[in-house]
C-alpha cells in the first residue's frame, strides 16, 4: 500500500551567512514522515538536526536562511506559503515541543493562559471554551489536579511537568505532525521515561506522526519506527529502526552504536577517533572520512550519493558502490559487520 | 583501610532566609556513609537534586559539610587546618562536568595545566614546562597546542585539559563529576577509555559521580544510589544492576532507555507508598546494602 507521506522534505539546504561566507548547516537533505509514524532524527550537536526542525517550521532566523529545497506538508508547498499562512500551520497543523521546558514557557502567564492562547490564536475556541479545553489537555498529559494546576505559573511546576505542559500546548489544536526537538534531554531519566511513554501514548491515541530529534540512540530505539542519522549537515543513513540497530550500513552509525557502554564491564569502549568537524571547515568528499576506519581513495573525492542497502534502507557511503569496487565494497561492508 | 571513608556526612543549606524569616533548611546530604577502596572506581549515582555533587564537593571541602566525617588515608579531612587542607588537596583532585565553563578562557592551555604547580610552589620554570608537556602527552593532547586558548579546542580536548590539570600534582584520588556528560556521543568513549587507561597507569582511585547508568555499570566496581540526600542502596555494581532491592533503584534502572528496539520494556513507576524514609541501610546480600 502506498500512501502519500504527511511531510516530504526534498533537497533542503539551510545556510548561515557568516563573514567567512555561506556555511551550510543542513546540506541537501531529503526525508519523509508518514502519517502515524515516528521518525527519529539522530545526530550529535551541530549536525544540523535542530536547524532541520526550524527549517520545516520556517523559523530559521538571520544569519540563517533556507537556501534551497522543497517542503511538502499534506500536499501543500510550505515554502510557497505567506508568513501569515505559515502562522496558521505552525502550532496548529504542526505542533512543536522544544528541548528547554524552562525557556519555552512564558514566566509571566499561567500555564492555562498559555495553552488557551494557542487555541484562541488559531481560532479554535473562544477564551472561556479555550480555558475549559486547557483543563482537559492538562488531564490528557496526566498532570494531577488539572483544575487547580491551570492557574499555576511555570516556575511552580517541576521540569517534567513543564515538559507535559509543552506537550499539551503542542497537541492543543490537534496537529497531524508533532516535531519534538530533544524533548527529554533536560530531564532526569525517570522523568524522561514518563515523558517518552506519554508521547508514545499520545501518538497512538491521536494518530499523529512524530518527528523526534535526539542524540540518544536509547530514546530512538524505544520510540522510533524509522531512523535517519545525520552527520555534519547530511543524512548519512536512513532505514527502519530494526535495520539501523541490527545491520547499520554506514561506518558512522556503526561507530556510534559500537561506542556505547555495554559488553564486559571495565573493557575499553570502541571509540570513534577524532571529533566532529566544524561546519565551515568540512573535509572534502565524505565529511566522515577522516574519522572513518573503512575509508579508501574514493571517500575524498565527492560527497557520496545515496545507495540502497536494504528494504527502505539507504546509506551515503562508497562502501556500497558496487560499480566502484565490486569486490572490496561488499567485502568491507560485510567485514565491518562481522567485526562487531 | 579504605582510601576515603565518609561517615554520617550531612550538609544542610538554608534557603529563603530573610531579615525576619528563619528560612527553610534543605537537607542536600542527609547522613551519608560510604568508603572508597584504593584503586577502585566507586560510582555515586542519582538524579538532579539527589545530593551526589554536593557529596563530592564536601569530600574536598569545596563545600563545608554541616557534620560528619571524611577520612582520607585515615586522617580526618574536616579537622584539617587551612595549611594542612591545602597540602591534602594535592592528593585529592576533581574534574568538573562542563569543560566549557570550568577552564579560564583568558588563560592558555599551558597556563591552565601549570597553575596547580605554581600555586603549590613546585619546581622551577624549566621543570614545570617539562611537566606540563608530559601531562599534555599523558592525556593524549598534542604538545604543539600548548599555547592555544580553551576556545581553540573541541569539547573532548577541553576535558583532557581539565584532566591534565587535575593530574598535575600526582593525586591518588580523583573525583570525576559527570566527566563526559557534556561531550558529544562520539567523543565520550574516547574520554572514558582515557580515564580507564590513566587509572591503570597511575594507580588512581576514582569517585565517579554520574547520572548515566549505562556508563556507571560499565566502569564502576561498586556503586551507591542516592535519592533525596540519602544513599538508598549500595554494593557491587553487578549485584545492584542484576537484583536491585530498593524501590527507587528499581524504578531508576527500569527507566534507562535501552539502545535495542527489541528489548522488552517493563517500566517500574516509583510508588511513593513503597518509600520508607526512615529505613536504614541493611545488608541484603554480601556487601550489598539497601534501605528497605
Amino acid at each position: 500500500m502506498v500512501t502519500d507521506p504527511l511531510l516530504r522534505v526534498e533537497d533542503l539546504t539551510t545556510v548561515f551567512d557568516l563573514p567567512s561566507g555561506a556555511v551550510p548547516a543542513v546540506d541537501d537533505i531529503s526525508f519523509e514522515v508518514r502519517a502515524g509514524e515516528t521518525l527519529g532524527l539522530v545526530g550529535e550537536s551541530g549536525c544540523g538536526k535542530s536547524v532541520t526542525a526550524l527549517s520545516i517550521m520556517r523559523l530559521v532566523q538571520a544569519p540563517g536562511r533556507i537556501a534551497g529545497g522543497r517542503l511538502r506538508f499534506k500536499g501543500r508547498d510550505l515554502m510557497a506559503l505567506s508568513e501569515r499562512e505559515m502562522q496558521g500551520v505552525r502550532g496548529a497543523e504542526i505542533g512543536l515541543v522544544f528541548q528547554e521546558p524552562m525557556t519555552a514557557l512564558n514566566p509571566v502567564f499561567t500555564v492555562g493562559d498559555q495553552i488557551a492562547e494557542t487555541l484562541v490564536v488559531h481560532g479554535r475556541a473562544g477564551r472561556r471554551e479555550a480555558m475549559r479545553q486547557a483543563v482537559d489537555l492538562l488531564a490528557a498529559v496526566k498532570i494531577p489536579n488539572p483544575d487547580s494546576r491551570i492557574t499555576d505559573y511555570p516556575h511552580q511546576l517541576s521540569g517534567g511537568m513543564r515538559q507535559r505542559v509543552l506537550i499539551a500546548m503542542a497537541l492543543a489544536c490537534r496537529p497531524s505532525l508533532v516535531i519534538a526537538d530533544e524533548p527529554t534531554t533536560a530531564l532526569d531519566v525517570t522523568i524522561q521515561a514518563q515523558v517518552l511513554d506519554l508521547l508514545r501514548e499520545m501518538k497512538d491515541t491521536l494518530g499523529l506522526a512524530l518527528l523526534l530529534i535526539t542524540h540518544d540512540f536509547g530514546v530512538v530505539a524505544e520510540t522510533a519506527d524509522r531512523v535517519a542519522v545525520m552527520y555534519a549537515g547530511r543524512i548519512v543513513e536512513e532505514g527502519p529502526v530494526r535495520a539501523i540497530f541490527r545491520e547499520p550500513q554506514h561506518p558512522y552509525t556503526r561507530g556510534l552504536l559500537a561506542s556505547m557502554p555495554g559488553g564486559a564491564p571495565g573493557r575499553r569502549l570502541r571509540a570513534i577517533e577524532g571529533s566532529v568537524p566544524a561546519l565551515g571547515a568540512l573535509p572534502r568528499g565524505c565529511a566522515f572520512h577522516p574519522r572513518c576506519p573503512d575509508r579508501f581513495d574514493e571517500c575524498t573525492t565527492a560527497p557520496p550519493p545515496e545507495f540502497a542497502v536494504g528494504d527502505g534502507h539507504t546509506a551515503r557511503c562508497y562502501l556500497h558502490d558496487v560499480r566502484l569496487k565490486p569486490d572490496t565494497a561488499k567485502g568491507r561492508a560485510a567485514g565491518g559487520d562481522a567485526a562487531r | 583501610m579504605p582510601l576515603v571513608e565518609v561517615s554520617r556526612l550531612v550538609k544542610h543549606f538554608v534557603r529563603g532566609r530573610g531579615l525576619l524569616r528563619p528560612g527553610r533548611i534543605v537537607k542536600a546530604v542527609d547522613d551519608v556513609s560510604f568508603a572508597v577502596e584504593e584503586g577502585e572506581t566507586f560510582g555515586l549515582v542519582g538524579e538532579s537534586g539527589s545530593g551526589k555533587t554536593t557529596t563530592g564537593r564536601c569530600l574536598l571541602r569545596l563545600v563545608e559539610p554541616t557534620s560528619g566525617s571524611v577520612r582520607f588515608r585515615g586522617e580526618d579531612v574536616l579537622a584539617f587546618p587551612r595549611r594542612r587542607l591545602r597540602e591534602a588537596r594535592r592528593d585529592m583532585q576533581i574534574v568538573f562536568q562542563d569543560p566549557y565553563s570550568s577552564l579560564n578562557p583568558r588563560m592558555r592551555a599551558r597556563q591552565i595545566v601549570e597553575e596547580p604547580l605554581v600555586i603549590h610552589g613546585l619546581g622551577n620554570r624549566g621543570g614545570r614546562r617539562d611537566r606540563v608537556a608530559e601531562l599534555f602527552s599523558l592525556v593524549g593532547l598534542d604538545p604543539s597546542h600548548l599555547e592555544r586558548y580553551p576556545h581553540q579546542f573541541s569539547g573532548g580536548q577541553r576535558q583532557r585539559i581539565g584532566l591534565a590539570r587535575a593530574l598535575a600534582l600526582n593525586p591518588s584520588f580523583v573525583i570525576l563529576d559527570e566527566p563526559v556528560s557534556a561531550l558529544d556521543v562520539s567523543v565520550q568513549a574516547q574520554v572514558v577509555n582515557l580515564l580507564m587507561d590513566l587509572q591503570e597507569r597511575l594507580r588512581l582511585t576514582y569517585l565517579f559521580i554520574a547520572h548515566d547508568l549505562r556508563l556507571v555499570e560499565h566502569i564502576c566496581g561498586r556503586v551507591a544510589v542516592m535519592y533525596l540526600g540519602r544513599i538508598v542502596e549500595t554494593g557491587p555494581t553487578s549485584a545492584i544492576f542484576a537484583s536491585p532491592r530498593h524501590a527507587y533503584t528499581r524504578a531508576l534502572l527500569s527507566a534507562i532507555p535501552v539502545p535495542d528496539p527489541d528489548a522488552p520494556r517493563r517500566r517500574i513507576v516509583l510508588d511513593p507508598a513503597e518509600m520508607k524514609p526512615e529505613a536504614t541501610l541493611r545488608e541484603v546480600a554480601p556487601g550489598h546494602f539497601a534501605a528497605i
